[in-house]
């Protein structure tokens, strides 16, 4: 194991560099999360990482800002949550406390507009591919509940635009009464698989 | 005295916004507009707008700008750590719960199935942000003449790069960002 200030070091820069990219809220950040302290650093598993994710949508706060105090938690305790939170919080403090001194000039920059409505087609190809590595592996467990979920949960939300915190109970009872039947089943017939 | 009223408003913002970004604006928009007069309408327009534009979440995004034109640096700061003291409290003490007792079978249970929910939020998300990159602010229409071409060839390099080469994805986002720019501006 890396020692432990490097581990802070890292933890603080890496969020500090996420929030500093993350254009689009909550849901662009956390696939830059998984990319960076489940793929690269190994800090977390796939698994875990989509668990923060849930507790972070279920709470109130920013998404990000509560995905960040989960990271640093899990990866370094309080010390690793306050740095986190320091790294997530700073980047669009800063950006803020210079654009809001001249905002009219920076709202309507001709070069600022086309640079950002050409960072939309990037973020969008961003979300695409961790979206099919994600969901491929949904259905790689072969498990037709999952995939059921996944798929009303986004007809819900993209289509009907259905208020998150109702999807949230609904999946998250859907999920604890399976594998509450599961446990039973398996109980009924003696047998651990 | 406003220190304080900043503090005490975006706590509530913090503490009353569940599920992110679109949650929190109405929220914003009745402390800021409605109740204190900190920002006429059209400043929370152009605050969202602003938002939009730049990183980080947009509670905190909100509270640095209205913190910052009513009291200063101060300002921004009491306003931000407002906004975020509530996700500290609640969060810090989910978290422990959740590393203390996620071998719970009912844990498990719930956050099986909640997994595939975070997939499908992320999955609508990114739909929305094509959809505005090719379609604009009108949203979805079948004329092909206000399909955005550039966006959708960005779009496409974009993604088989990051299949194929598997680079950092900040280097695609910005890359699109100056390529797409500078075409845009050349265009």
């Amino acid at each position: 194991m890396e020692n432990k200030k490097n581990i802070y070091r890292k933890l603080f820069t890496s969020t500090f560099y996420l929030s500093a990219f993350t254009f689009g809220g909550g849901y662009v950040i956390i696939p830059l999360m998984k990319k960076k302290f489940a793929d690269e650093l190994h800090w977390i598993d796939e698994n875990e990482m989509l668990n923060l994710a849930a507790i972070a949508q279920s709470s109130p706060g920013p998404v990000a800002v509560n995905a960040a105090i989960l990271l640093g938690y899990r990866v370094a305790g309080i010390t690793g949550a306050l740095l986190t939170i320091l790294g997530t919080v700073l980047p669009p403090f800063i950006t803020l406390s210079v654009v809001s001194l001249f905002y009219t000039a920076f709202r309507d920059n001709a070069v600022v507009n086309a640079v950002l409505k050409g960072m939309q087609a990037g973020i969008a190809a961003v979300i695409a591919d961790v979206v099919l590595n994600l969901g491929g592996n949904v259905l790689k467990e072969k498990d037709i509940i999952s995939a059921t979920i996944m798929a009303g949960a986004f007809i819900a939300t993209f289509l009907f635009k259905v208020n998150v915190i109702y999807i949230i109970l609904i999946c998250g009872s859907i999920g604890a009464l399976n594998l509450y039947l599961k446990i039973k089943k398996i109980k009924k017939d003696g047998n651990l698989q | 005295m406003t220190l304080l009223q900043l503090f005490l408003s975006f706590f509530q913002i913090g503490l009353f916004s569940i599920g992110g970004g679109m949650a929190a604006m109405p929220l914003i928009q009745n402390q800021v507009v409605n109740l204190h007069h900190w920002l006429t309408l059209t400043e929370f327009t152009d605050l969202i707008t602003i938002a939009e534009m730049t990183p980080g979440p947009i509670g905190i995004n909100s509270a640095t700008f209205v913190g910052i034109r009513i009291a200063g640096i101060p300002g921004a700061i009491a306003a931000t750590i407002g906004c975020i003291f509530p996700s500290c409290i609640i969060v810090s003490l989910l978290a422990w719960f959740y590393f203390k007792f996620k071998e719970l079978t009912v844990i498990q249970g719930i956050l099986s199935g909640l997994r595939p929910v975070i997939v499908a939020l992320i999955a609508s998300a990114g739909l929305s942000i094509l959809k505005l990159a090719i379609w604009g602010e009108n949203g979805f229409s079948d004329n092909l003449n206000s399909i955005n071409l550039i966006s959708v060839v960005l779009f496409t390099i974009a993604f088989v790069v990051l299949r194929k080469w598997k680079p950092n994805p900040i280097y695609v986002m910005l890359g699109s960002g100056i390529i797409g720019g500078a075409i845009y501006l050349l265009v």
